[in-house]
């Protein structure tokens, strides 16, 4: 069906008509009788030992009905946060996970780590409870820079030289004698800056108990209510699986920092068992800032090395990463199996190398944002490939497509374990330079000299991976839960249809791209078809939203679920038309018999079902909903072209992005304008990154950006009218041919920025951010 | 305004926020008065913005109760200084740290002199100090500004105790 609501159309979103009415369900919209309200109580030192708790004033309090400590979770049998993805050292060693327990027991490591929890019949006077905790902290110093934390003071017990793990991927001999013999090497000293990921909606959750059942229900701001129930009941102890209900109703933006399991909502819940009331916490912007996990923060020494005629021979690359204080859920799996095994981005280099150093440090935990790993890669690759080119005096377009894996080579094996099914990289990379008018930049160059300002321009090649697959391999990778997705396509006696999906949105539009992917299945109209999501009461299981994943992995599940439902319908068609099976078609919502004008329609099938009157009953079961799990058989790999042309202000350093176009091979597209929605908040985030944003923390451990007063968020005004366009190259392995886009923007447009911004100022590298004093700084040479 | 969290941005380097102060007034009263007056708790507590009380519980230590406001946060805090390097009427050593509950701490080290200046004393004085928690969170930025216009306040309070006496 080619409808204005089908598969391809620009659909409006669905959910929108609540989000801007303000008519939205989020977590802190939900209140149950007698709810009572939960503050932590949040270390302010870096790094101290606890010696002494005092909760008695607090206790003593009009209206605080509990306060907690560490120490009672842990004598309650509540375990430690875990962190789910196994990463081992070069030595075969298992990576060293540290005791993370929710509240802090003995040690505080880092500034926002709560150590106590007060339960109150009102917020203020649950704020005044905590604010009459007393503490008594030996202060220690704290382990802060990334660059000298591998072998500083021991932050925990178990972690020798504060080393999660050392980890490696590649050929390191071949790759070594690729450098030995290679005419030309490029080296690059890198930083990537630590984010900050504010969602717009702070963390929050609702905890409830029913004594009489023994049932417990969270509300929570969860990107994978699932996941959130498996840790809560498998690792932490809070209930059984089938005892607890996780859900996440609207949630209102993630970028990751809503997949984990955080302490908050651990305490919540726990503690609305212990009293047997109703608890809410809501996060306020200022503990966002400190409790949220962070995202990037890498230092990187990497090389490339060429033939004179550009080709490129080996990559070496050595990242130490930041894991803050503790091992988040998935922190270990960012800056490896995310990371290194994306270095071979679009390109044929034939050997690399790549080692990772994970280290700890007395500040926020930092895990997956909105790329993952991908956009660090990207940064090394399209950071020293443009580099390369200048240094040898190549136009950065040509030395990319010397360099491409070519239509052909798919599928193409690369050197970091990963195989590309599909693509063709000169064709977005083409379409970029004619939108961006390449040819006639040199023109737009002298005329930005003539106005006293330096233009440059910059390219970004892109690759991801996407969908997070095959289960099987990520299990021998060492991923704690398997990677597939679930569906239900749960058809109502009328005709109308309930899609379940173990996917959450928070922002991503699923009830409607999922919707038009069912409607024109089935031929019913978009309208009939509702999505459900982010209830462990309503969808089986799922591994929510996170990694691109959503439409590739959850959508075909989908589909699988919706291919069952026809070939059901099809047999009881087949019986209401007295056919067969194999000469009934299905078109456009009618059954009908080949050659012939006896059809019937689908909702009349479903009305049989139901109501099986004139039904095979002997043959089949009445009713008509249908299940499917979908694992997918590889990660799905998005690329494209970014080309960013910005013009600097000499006098201030002042950065504007005067053009950026982002041309991206998604595959197959459901919703062009959620599509486009996507790329859009992606590119604002990734040009967040290059130019305003920075989580910093004080040599003594302090978080100094810890408001918007100091953490620049990009605005409307710091972006450009974003050109968009797309390619396509169909996935080969699922059955929507679609290969996600939710994290392009931010992977690709960085190194798209900085290539043009040191383009501009003739420099080799600026540190990012690049606010207008560091830009400064760099042209004066300092 | 518009550009006020990007001009700010350019202040936050990778270093650490610690704020670093000196100054220097002069008194018009002679350095033993002064330096009598410097260690008198009720003209202490007069002379400091916001002080609630201070209690002098020996020449080496005082408590102070003083509701500050830096930035965004204003809260009560419980100061303690502990006086070193006592060398009667020329200088001393300040170690001072407060405490503001959930809104954060500070501490730091504080050297005072006092020089006789024909009838009048000149004080010097440097500190260096650093903050945590909300106050480093919320207020880092502010702090240089505060902790100046915090001993201005003070020593300008201070000095006019003595104005119409010379």
């Amino acid at each position: 069906m080619t409808s204005e609501t089908g598969i391809g159309a620009s659909v409006k979103r669905k959910e929108d008509a609540r989000f801007i009415t303000g008519a939205g369900h989020y977590t802190d919209d939900i209140n149950q009788p007698g709810q009572l309200y939960a503050v932590f109580v949040r270390s302010m030192y870096p790094r101290a030992e606890i010696r002494s708790i005092d909760v008695s004033s607090a206790l003593a309090m009009e209206g605080v009905m509990a306060a907690y400590t560490g120490a009672d979770l842990a004598a309650d049998g509540i375990g430690d946060l875990p962190c789910g993805w196994m990463v081992k050292s070069k030595d075969g060693s298992d990576m060293i996970q540290p005791p993370h327990p929710p509240v802090a027991v003995s040690v505080v490591n880092y500034v926002g780590e709560p150590y106590a929890m007060v339960v109150a019949e009102t917020l203020q006077a649950a704020r005044d409870g905590a604010e009459a905790v007393t503490a008594d902290f030996n202060e220690i110093p704290a382990v802060v820079d990334l660059a000298s934390a591998h072998g500083a003071d021991q932050i925990h017990e178990a972690v020798p030289g504060n080393q999660c793990y050392d980890w490696e991927l590649g050929d390191r001999e071949a790759t070594d004698a690729a450098f030995a013999s290679a005419d030309h090497v490029t080296s690059l000293d890198i930083v990537n800056n630590r984010l900050i990921p504010n969602a717009m909606e702070p963390r929050a959750a609702v905890g409830m108990y029913e004594a009489a059942t023994g049932n417990y229900t969270l509300y929570t701001t969860s990107q994978n209510p699932h996941l959130a129930r498996l840790v809560l009941a498998a690792f932490v102890n809070v209930a059984a699986e089938s005892k607890l209900r996780v859900i996440a109703p609207d949630v209102g933006g993630g970028f990751g920092s809503k997949i984990f399991v955080y302490a908050e909502e651990t305490a919540v819940i726990w503690a609305a068992g212990k009293l047997a009331r109703a608890i809410k916490w809501r996060a306020d912007r200022s503990e966002s800032f400190l409790a949220d996990a962070h995202g990037r923060d890498h230092r990187t020494r990497a090389e490339l090395a060429l033939n004179a005629d550009g080709t490129f021979v080996g990559l070496r690359v050595k990242t130490v990463a930041n894991m803050g204080a503790y091992l988040s859920l998935f922190a270990s799996s960012v800056p490896t199996y995310l990371y290194g095994t994306l270095l071979a981005g679009q390109y044929r280099t034939p050997a690399i190398y790549v080692e990772v150093q994970s280290v700890f440090t007395n500040t926020a935990p930092v895990d997956a944002y909105r790329g993952a790993g991908r956009p660090e890669a990207t940064y090394v690759v399209e950071r020293l490939v443009e580099t390369a080119a200048r240094e040898l005096g190549k136009d950065p377009a040509d030395i990319r497509r010397l360099n491409f894996i070519q239509p052909e080579d798919f599928p193409y094996e690369t050197p970091v374990a990963l195989t590309y099914d599909t693509g063709d990289y000169d064709a977005s990379l083409k379409k970029a330079i004619e939108l961006i008018g390449y040819d006639d930049f040199a023109e737009r160059k002298a005329s930005s000299e003539a106005n006293g300002k330096k233009r440059g321009i910059g390219f970004s090649c892109y690759i991801e991976a996407c969908g997070l697959a095959p289960s099987q391999v990520a299990i021998s990778l060492g991923a704690g839960v398997g990677l597939f997705e679930s569906a239900e396509v749960r058809v109502d006696v009328t005709g109308s249809v309930s899609v379940m999906t173990g996917c959450h949105s928070h922002g991503q539009g699923h009830e409607t791209t999922f919707a038009q992917i069912v409607s024109d299945k089935l031929g019913i109209p978009f309208e009939n078809v509702d999505v459900v999501h982010g209830d462990t009461g309503r969808s089986d299981y799922g591994l929510g939203t996170y990694g691109s994943r959503s439409l590739v992995v959850g959508g075909s599940a989908i589909v699988k679920a919706t291919d069952k439902v026809i070939a059901k319908s099809r047999k009881i068609a087949a019986h209401m038309l007295e056919s067969t099976e194999e000469n009934v078609d299905f078109e456009e919502g009618t059954f009908s018999v080949t050659d012939s004008n006896q059809s019937i329609t689908f909702p009349e099938v479903a009305f049989s079902a139901y109501v099986p009157g004139n039904y095979p009953l002997d043959e089949l079961e009445p009713g008509l909903s249908e299940k499917a799990f979908y694992d997918p058989e590889n990660f799905t790999y998005p690329a494209g072209a970014h080309i960013c042309e910005v013009e600097v202000d000499p006098e201030t350093g002042k950065v504007e992005i005067v053009n950026f176009v982002a041309v991206d091979d998604f595959g197959e597209i459901i919703n062009p304008m959620i599509v486009a929605g996507q790329v859009h908040g992606g590119l604002a985030q990734g040009i967040g990154q290059a130019l305003l944003e920075h989580g910093i923390y004080d040599e003594s451990g302090q978080l100094v950006t810890g408001s918007y007063m100091d953490y620049t968020m990009p605005r409307a005004d710091d972006m450009p009218n974003f050109v968009v366009d797309t390619t396509v190259t169909p996935c080969t392995h699922n059955p929507l041919g679609a290969k996600g886009c939710g994290e392009a923007g931010a992977i690709g447009s960085t190194a798209a920025v900085m290539n043009a911004l040191t383009d501009a100022l003739g420099v080799v590298d600026v540190p990012m951010p690049a606010t207008p004093e560091t830009v400064w700084r760099a042209m004066e040479g300092e | 305004m518009e550009d006020y969290a990007r001009v700010v941005d350019r202040f936050v380097g990778f270093g650490g926020r610690t704020l670093e102060q000196s100054g220097q007034y002069r008194i018009l009263a002679a350095r033993a008065v002064v330096w009598d007056a410097l260690n008198d708790a009720d003209v202490l507590a007069a002379c400091i913005e916001g002080c609630e009380s201070v209690t002098k519980l020996s020449d080496h230590r005082f408590d102070a109760n003083i509701t500050a406001k830096l930035g965004p946060v204003k809260t009560k805090f419980k100061a303690t200084i502990e006086v070193s390097d006592r060398n009667p009427p020329e200088s001393y050593s300040l170690e001072v740290s407060v405490k503001g509950g959930m809104q954060g701490f500070g501490k730091g080290r504080a050297e005072v002199e006092l020089a006789e200046d024909q009838n009048a004393t000149l004080l010097s004085y440097r500190v260096e100090g650093n903050v945590g928690g909300k106050l480093a969170q919320m207020g880092s930025r502010l702090i240089t500004a505060a902790g100046r216009k915090m001993a201005d306040g003070f020593f300008s309070r201070f000095s006019e105790r003595w104005a119409d006496t010379i």
